[in-house]
């Protein structure tokens, strides 16, 4: 546990959950909540949580990202919100 | 203010930032119109309770939750001082949270399902437009 | 507009109680809190008791593996069920099993995104062709060795099923689904559950508890109970790993094609 690192990313992490909630294009929504994922995943490794650091590096970074980029191309990529 | 800064804030900064990342995604999920944005909100809002439960593990200077082989071997024989609990993060947050994780995206892609599904009835992912078409629907009933 | 301050007022009175209960929290980081050590003068945290006695019970090293597969076998093995069902849940939902659209013709939005897109797919499908069997190997690492380092059948799962997403994302749907098909994932899935099941339902037959994987010591011929519960907690994995692995795929293959497995990104 490193606390400088510790509150580094949980600003970050506050930061990037903002913007991809706030960006009218879904695509680029995913791609930040892809960021969102691996920055959690940071955190996770820095608080000792190495086995749900790996998890999240595969599933939050990687899996999710696909599965909502999928979802966009069978679907519209403009959001009106 | 200072005080509250130093009594309230600082020890529980973690806890102060999983109510904020709780906040916006249950907001997000109420308030916005499309509904992937509302899924993306739902995993934010899980993150958020993950974060809770993992923070509740953690020990000031502990390592990460995997013994090391010499200590074990000590630990085998009777060496009460083998294993140190304190410098030993708390494992069983990381249990529950890490089949959560899996399972969160599995149901992910059963609301992505879900939504793709939508969008061939509706031809819209938008709520309020949604709405107005079962509505219209019901009208024409 | 409506909905936002609604939203804005319930998430502001939500947000307040749990900020106020945080202040009770114990503080971040304390080796002393209950989650910890237990509660003072009263009962130790189970998390002692891992920590002290699992090298001892089952000879792994990685705590959080022994307990997912081992203390907590049960809750493992319906999580691994809660996945299939969300992968049999996507089947129902999306997959479309007539043929709807005429089988010769074309369909035209997958020849428009390959055209001018060729010379692109020949490097990145031949620097995916040599990171597939990597990543693959790894993945198996991550199962076999999950109880001396960071690992275990969920991560490695995921990292399976995302080494065939990539086959399709660098080349087309076909490919993975050539080497990967529809009756082969399905097929897996329910072999991992029963591959789990099994492992646990084995101590029965020796008289033991469900999950107690120690009863195996015979069947495996090992030295102590430790081992054998350390091969049973290896036999879970292996299974949780078929199940992810087929159902992430399956999740993937299915969203990306409408349920169609034609075409796709």
């Amino acid at each position: 546990m490193i606390v400088t690192f510790d509150i580094i990313i949980l600003v970050f992490l506050v930061i990037a959950a903002i913007i991809s909630l706030s960006v009218k294009d879904l695509l680029a929504a995913a791609m930040v909540f892809g960021i969102y994922g691996f920055l959690i995943c940071l955190l996770w490794a820095e608080m000792g949580a190495v086995d749900v650091a790996f998890t999240e590096a595969t599933v939050g970074a990687g899996v999710s990202t696909v599965l909502i980029i999928a979802t966009i191309l069978n679907t519209r990529r403009r959001s009106t919100d | 203010m200072e005080a509250f800064f130093k009594e309230a804030v600082v020890p529980h900064f973690n806890f102060w930032i999983y109510v904020i990342i709780m906040m916006i995604g249950l907001w997000s999920v109420i308030a916005k119109n499309n509904l992937i944005k509302k899924l993306i909100g739902l995993s934010i809002f899980q993150t958020a309770i993950l974060l809770l439960y993992v923070s509740l593990g953690v020990k000031e200077g502990a390592s990460i939750p995997i013994i090391d082989h010499h200590a074990a071997e000590r630990s085998l024989v009777g060496d009460a001082g083998a294993i140190n609990p304190d410098l030993i993060a708390n494992p069983v947050p990381h249990v529950l949270m890490l089949t959560a994780i899996v399972v969160g995206v599995a149901t992910l892609g059963v609301a992505l399902a879900l939504c793709q599904m939508i969008y061939k009835d509706f031809g819209t992912l938008e709520e309020d437009e949604v709405l107005q078409k079962i509505k219209a629907l019901h009208d024409d009933v | 507009m409506k909905a936002k301050i609604f939203a804005s007022i319930a998430v502001t009175i939500t947000g307040a109680i749990l900020l106020y209960a945080v202040t009770d929290f114990p503080n971040f980081g304390d080796p002393r809190s209950p989650a910890n050590a237990g509660v003072e003068g009263g009962s130790s945290s189970a998390s002692l008791y891992y920590i002290e006695n699992t090298y001892r019970d089952t000879k792994v090293p990685n705590l959080v593996t022994a307990i997912l597969a081992d203390y907590r076998g049960y809750d493992t093995l319906f999580e691994t069920v809660v996945i299939f069902t969300a992968g049999m849940a996507i089947f129902a939902i999306l997959r479309v099993l007539r043929n709807e659209d005429a089988p010769s013709a074309p369909d035209p939005e997958s020849t428009n995104r390959t055209i001018d897109g060729d010379h692109h797919r020949i490097i990145v499908g031949i620097t995916c062709r040599i990171a597939v069997p990597l990543v693959q190997i790894f993945a198996l690492y991550v199962v076999a060795h999950g109880h001396h380092s960071p690992g275990g059948g969920f991560q490695g799962g995921v990292m399976l099923g995302a080494s065939f997403i990539l086959i399709a994302l660098s080349g087309s749907l076909r490919d993975a689904l050539a080497r990967f098909s529809e009756a082969s994932y399905i097929r897996l899935a329910s072999l991992g559950i029963l591959i789990y099941a099994g492992v646990a339902f084995l101590p029965l037959v020796f008289g033991r508890n469900f999950v107690d994987y120690g009863a195996l010591r015979g069947l495996l011929g090992t030295e102590g109970e430790e081992m054998a519960r350390s091969h049973g907690i290896f036999g879970v994995e292996l299974g949780v790993a078929f199940t992810v692995m087929s159902v992430m795929f399956a999740i993937f293959a299915n969203l990306s094609t409408r349920g169609r497995l034609k075409g796709g990104l």
